[in-house]
């Protein structure tokens, strides 16, 4: 409980940051929906117009402006990123942080395991993360009824929508976590997490663009595909077993590189 | 008792060595020394008890438990002193204590209190803005506030100044005294001389020497010098001399053997002074690394 403790409270400063960051994200997008909504069929004429390729790249191929759950879609996309980066950033810095300051030193020559001392820090950056997916659910429903202008939308598919964030955060944490603990020594934190988020983005981008399917199974940004989910209601199940794959492999797996890892001294 | 059982302890990082078959015993209640240069392997030996690093071969055992499937049980009863101190830097140093207390099964508030009192500690102060002997202090606090029955010092005294030195061997010899076993890793040679009883000397990841701190220094070497004029070179040919220097009438070297034996071979010769001594382990130290 010590260590969870610990963990949350030097987390609590970034956990702000992020989720004020990400509502003001949905605030600034939403105001401005009424003007796309109001002009869909105008919208929805110029998309058509632009090469598909290009829509592809930026997960708007499939965007339909006339309802506020399909402009969703696209601030949503912008949410995963920030999100994703977020969520990376824990999980590179889980257990790397302390060996690159060398508190490693002080917190494994205390009388705990190393297992012990993974599952506290993995449960305290889950609560860090689910904050900030609290934050997002709540500032999407009372931001969509602000600026909903009365229309209405699909309360199911946004709660459908929303759910996947819990996923999608896990796929990020546990591959940070992993990669950290593949490499010897991450020196800053910063570079791998945007390296790996805007890495599968890139991924979901090229296999828009060149429709090659083989990239859609290495990112999550295509398994969890907004304007999919608003589309269909309902997660693309298939792809989305492969996200969830990536936790069940790489948390395990990050387990026995932390039992067996030699933890680098300062001098 | 044994506290520590070294077996063959040996560790690689890849290629490059950090011990080789390294076995010695610490028992209960000792102050043992370990002295080398930096690079010996001091650091990885410590390392290894604490299960910071794991052994390429060999192992450890502390309190008669393995060091790695035992780990989290020995550490309840460990105090680790680093040779740097790092400490999560946003943190006052009251939290950080009460954190370091609260992984410890036993009530430590008391002593804590007492330990940074005696170390004048400021424990309002944030870990960042403390110099480098200030964060020795707080290491020294926190890895003694448990009242451990094995202490582990690993270079403690770099940072702090001589008052405080002082005040800190006066607390390991407390502790000492109270049944605590101390393992006192150290280059600083006068220290491990004040405060040991055995030293184990470690050379490029080996140990060359394991030994009572005063055989080493009585039953080994002496240092001789002579003063004469007219002595002759030659006759200093013994078995048992090494070192020998004749500079400005003086004729100097280490000899070990049969005191009688150099007695004669002295009085034969023109004196008008001699003085014979031990040898400091800082000689004793050169002598192993030469």
């Amino acid at each position: 409980m010590n260590i969870y403790r610990h963990e949350f409270l030097t987390r609590i400063h970034s956990v702000a940051i992020w989720s004020v960051s990400i509502a003001a994200l949905i605030f600034v997008f939403t105001s401005i929906s009424s003007g796309f909504t109001e002009k869909a069929a105008l919208l929805n004429q110029m998309m058509a117009n632009f090469p598909p390729q290009l829509l592809q790249a930026f997960g708007m191929a499939e965007m339909d402006f006339s309802s506020i759950l399909g402009y969703f879609g696209l601030i949503f996309l912008f949410c995963q990123i920030c999100l994703g980066i977020q969520a990376a950033n824990y999980g590179f810095g889980l257990v790397s942080i302390e060996e690159s300051e060398f508190t490693a030193d002080f917190l494994l020559a205390k009388p705990v395991n190393r297992s012990f001392i993974l599952t506290a820090k993995l449960l305290s950056a889950l609560t860090s993360l689910t904050i900030t997916n609290a934050v997002v659910w709540a500032s999407t429903f009372f931001f969509l009824s602000v600026y909903d202008k009365g229309a209405g939308y699909d309360v199911k598919t946004l709660v459908i929508l929303l759910a996947s964030i819990t996923v999608f955060q896990l796929v990020f944490l546990g591959l940070g976590v992993f990669i950290s603990l593949l490499v010897k020594r991450v020196r800053s934190v910063t570079p791998f997490s945007m390296a790996l988020v805007f890495g599968t983005y890139t991924f979901n981008a090229f296999s828009g663009m060149l429709g090659e399917k083989s990239l859609d199974l290495l990112t999550p940004f295509k398994h969890f595909d907004p304007n999919f989910i608003v589309k269909n209601s309902n997660w693309d199940w298939p792809l989305v077993a492969i996200s969830i794959s990536f936790i069940v492999v790489s948390i395990p797996a990050s387990y026995w590189l932390y039992n067996r890892r030699n933890i680098p001294s300062a001098v | 008792m044994k506290i520590i059982e070294v077996e063959h302890l040996t560790k690689f990082y890849g290629k490059s060595r950090g011990i080789v078959d390294v076995s010695f015993n610490v028992e209960e209640g000792e102050v043992f020394g370990f002295i080398g240069p930096n690079g010996a392997g001091k650091s990885t030996t410590i390392r290894l008890f604490l299960s910071l690093i794991y052994p390429t071969g060999g192992s450890a055992r502390i309190f008669g438990k393995d060091c790695i499937a035992h780990g989290p049980e020995i550490r309840q009863e460990i105090g680790y002193l680093p040779s740097e101190v790092f400490y999560y830097e946003g943190m006052r140093v009251l939290d950080l204590l009460k954190y370091s207390a609260s992984f410890y099964q036993k009530d430590c508030s008391r002593r804590m209190y007492e330990l940074a009192d005696l170390m004048e500690l400021d424990l309002k102060r944030r870990i960042d803005d403390l110099s480098y002997g200030n964060k020795k202090k707080v290491g020294i606090v926190q890895g003694l506030l448990h009242s451990p029955r094995l202490i582990v010092l690993d270079e403690p005294t770099s940072g702090l100044d001589p008052l405080m030195q002082q005040k800190f061997f006066n607390l390991i010899r407390e502790e000492n005294k109270r049944g605590a076993t101390v393992f006192f890793s150290s280059h600083i040679l006068g220290e491990v001389q004040k405060m040991c009883d055995r030293v184990a000397i470690i050379k490029e990841g080996s140990i060359i020497n394991v030994q009572d701190i005063k055989t080493l220094q009585k039953d080994n070497y002496k240092k001789i010098k002579v003063t004469g004029s007219g002595l002759d070179e030659a006759a200093w040919k013994l078995d048992g001399i090494t070192g020998l220097d004749h500079t400005n009438g003086t004729v100097s070297f280490f000899y070990k053997g049969d005191i009688n034996t150099v007695a004669k071979l002295v009085s034969k010769q023109p004196i008008s002074d001699l003085t014979v001594e031990d040898l400091t382990l800082e000689e004793i130290f050169m002598h192993y690394y030469e």
